[in-house]
């Protein structure tokens, strides 16, 4: 699971939950992948990203690395600031780890970077 | 298909897609093709803006044949099944760029609002028709379903579903949900006439009624094609010219050489190639 994805998902569809997000993040295993520096991709979906999630999600993994606290104004025409946030949206891949409702406290398990985010039909 | 037959009779589709059937469906050079014409035909569907990288999502996305067609038209995706076996295989193409999630779409998507640029659904909407225990209700996962997503659109965002309605009744109560939670749109019969061609694709708009796209007749490849759009209101739908032959005629056939061939130069520079699996069993 890339951190983009991360960033996306939410357990609202949880009975009792209001808006799910962000999601804790626990990692067990993770990879760094071999990913072609795409600068309109990461242009064109940062509107999307919620930056304060992605920020403190990197550091509650220890991923921080070089990124603001918060997204300085000029961004998009900043090339490193584009391939660190390039490098963390989609080349850390999350392997093995776990997802948690913030709200619910319920538990969503990682496996073969995928999360497993079934619920039984009464739950939502 | 005789109706004792279809796949969401026989067993869940978690228990359904097992690892057997998952490797057989994807190892079956015709099941591909198929599904991968039907992708093509859904991503078109979508109308998105030819200068950039969208987000889309693929309900039901298999072991990844619909979505290797999306990474081939130079977006972004995020897959959703509910058999790991399946997704599992997803991982076993070489180019694989999407990124995937294990959960039942009935039980609603599990994604924050405004997130995708658009949707489609391969062959897969037909299953949430069936109850398969006694606490699920087609109707309310249906509903609860399309709700979730439209929520995860953005404004003005599409869905696209092919889908193999049992009979009218569950086309109703697909589209009678989809309505429900707020899309406008209708259904795209291409090649209504032919029982093997025939394609049947709900086009959901979010953000106000538009144009829906034209269906696909085979026929009057030069001149202005004839509607052919089965729906709940009245669509006006205006026929852009459309290349495409008939299915199995003569043109189609050179056609898709053509297109095959054009294909085999692309990938060959591209940095998305064909579809290389790597060799298992
Ligand atoms: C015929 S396959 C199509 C796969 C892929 N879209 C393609 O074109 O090759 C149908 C898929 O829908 C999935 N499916 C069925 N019911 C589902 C549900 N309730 N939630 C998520 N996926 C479901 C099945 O597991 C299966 O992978």
């Amino acid at each position: 699971m890339k951190l983009l994805t991360h960033n996306f998902l939410s357990s609202r569809f949880l009975k009792n939950v209001a808006t799910g997000y962000p999601l804790l993040l626990r990692v067990n295993e993770k990879e760094l992948r071999e990913v072609e520096f795409d600068q309109d991709f990461v242009q064109n979906i940062m509107p999307k990203v919620d930056y304060n999630c992605l920020v403190s999600t990197l550091m509650a993994i220890g991923e921080q690395g070089a990124l603001p606290n918060e997204l300085p104004e000029n961004w998009r025409e900043n090339e490193e600031l584009l391939k660190e946030l390039h490098r963390v949206l989609v080349k850390i891949e999350v392997i093995v780890g776990e997802l948690e409702c913030p709200e619910s406290g319920r538990v969503f398990p990682i496996k073969d970077g995928i999360p497993n985010m079934l619920c039984q039909e009464d739950e939502c | 298909m005789n109706k004792r037959d279809r796949p969401e009779r026989v067993l869940p589709p978690d228990l359904y897609y097992n690892e057997e059937e998952a490797a057989k469906y994807t190892m079956n050079s015709h099941i591909v093709s198929i599904q991968t014409d039907m992708s093509e035909r859904a991503v078109e569907l979508l109308v998105l803006p030819e200068d950039k990288t969208c987000m889309l999502l693929d309900i039901g996305c298999g072991s990844g044949i619909s979505g290797s067609v999306i990474s081939s038209s130079g977006h972004q995706w995020i897959g959703l099944d509910i058999s790991r076996p399946m997704l599992m295989l997803c991982k076993d193409d070489e180019d694989f760029e999407g990124d995937l999630i294990h959960k039942d779409m009935g039980t609603g998507l599990p994604f924050r609002p405004g997130v995708f640029d658009g949707c489609i659904s391969i062959s897969a909407i037909q299953w949430l028709c069936h109850a398969n225990t006694s606490s699920e209700i087609p109707s309310r996962r249906l509903h609860r379903f399309f709700q979730s997503l439209y929520s995860c659109l953005s404004r003005g965002a599409r869905a696209v579903f092919q889908f193999y309605p049992e009979d009218d009744r569950q086309t109703e109560m697909i589209m009678s949900m989809a309505q429900k939670a707020g899309f406008d749109g209708g259904l795209v019969v291409d090649y209504p006439h032919s029982a093997k061609a025939k394609k049947i694709y709900l086009v959901l708009m979010t953000g106000g009624m538009q144009k829906l796209p034209s269906a696909l007749t085979g026929e009057e490849v030069d001149e202005k094609r004839q509607a052919e759009c089965t729906q709940r209101r009245n669509f006006v739908v205006d026929r852009k010219q459309n290349k495409r032959a008939a299915k199995g005629s003569k043109a189609w056939i050179t056609q898709k050489v053509e297109a095959a061939k054009k294909r085999g130069r692309d990938f060959t520079e591209s940095k998305y190639s064909g579809r290389k699996r790597k060799a298992r069993f």
